[in-house]
């Protein structure tokens, strides 16, 4: 990996690597200590566009936060703010 | 030992301005009558349902913010359920965080409401 061999093989256009973007929990990083269940719009960040939870492998958040995620998107749903099922949410 | 609670309910949207005043206020009295004190409260008006409750797609929300003993939340409950202008209410103890962020939220509200007088 660290040799190029770009005598080799010249692109006219070179591939480009993504560099990864670091996952990190939000609410560790900002300080956020409680996660709303009446705040509707910063709860659809968490939520595919069907309105289920979204794993938190994709969303980066740590387990504890992911925890009191889910419980406030239920929470939420339960009063109505969010949906349980939907086709359109984004 | 009074704990922090914060109950939103939701009012069928059939009734009229007068009628939810005098729902809201029936509760507010029942808050004040006991040895609670209520905090906060928040009329978010008539809102669509994310899906049909009792056949409706919108209601009348609102939020109660108290401080209470835990043998009322009890009888609050009963008197929610009673009731057949509220289609649905939440009541929550508020943790030491949740008492901090809704603190930290009604400062929020009560700046933007004197910004935009």
């Amino acid at each position: 990996m660290t040799s190029s061999n770009s005598s080799e093989i010249r692109y006219l256009t070179p591939p480009s690597v993504e560099i990864k973007k670091k996952k990190y929990c939000r609410f560790k990083k900002n300080g956020i200590k409680y996660v709303d269940y009446k705040d509707p719009e910063f709860l659809k960040k968490f939520l595919t566009e069907q309105g289920k939870i979204l794993p938190r492998r994709l969303t980066g958040t740590s387990l504890k936060y992911q925890r009191k995620v889910s419980q406030a998107v239920k929470r939420a749903r339960m009063i109505a703010l969010l949906p349980y099922v939907t086709d359109l949410l984004k | 030992m009074l704990n922090q609670y914060e109950t939103v309910f939701i009012a069928t949207p059939v009734l009229s301005e007068a009628q939810i005043k005098e729902a809201v206020g029936k509760f507010k009295d029942l808050i004040n009558s006991g040895d609670c004190e209520l905090i906060h409260e928040e009329h978010w008006g008539l809102k669509k349902l994310a899906y049909p409750i009792q056949k409706k797609s919108t209601g009348f929300y609102h939020l109660f913010e108290f401080k209470a003993d835990p043998a009322f939340i009890g009888k609050l409950e009963t008197e929610y359920r009673r009731d057949e202008r509220i289609i649905r209410f939440i009541t929550l103890k508020l943790d030491k965080n949740a008492v901090e962020y809704s603190a930290k939220r009604r400062i929020k509200l009560s700046a933007k409401a004197q910004k935009e007088e």
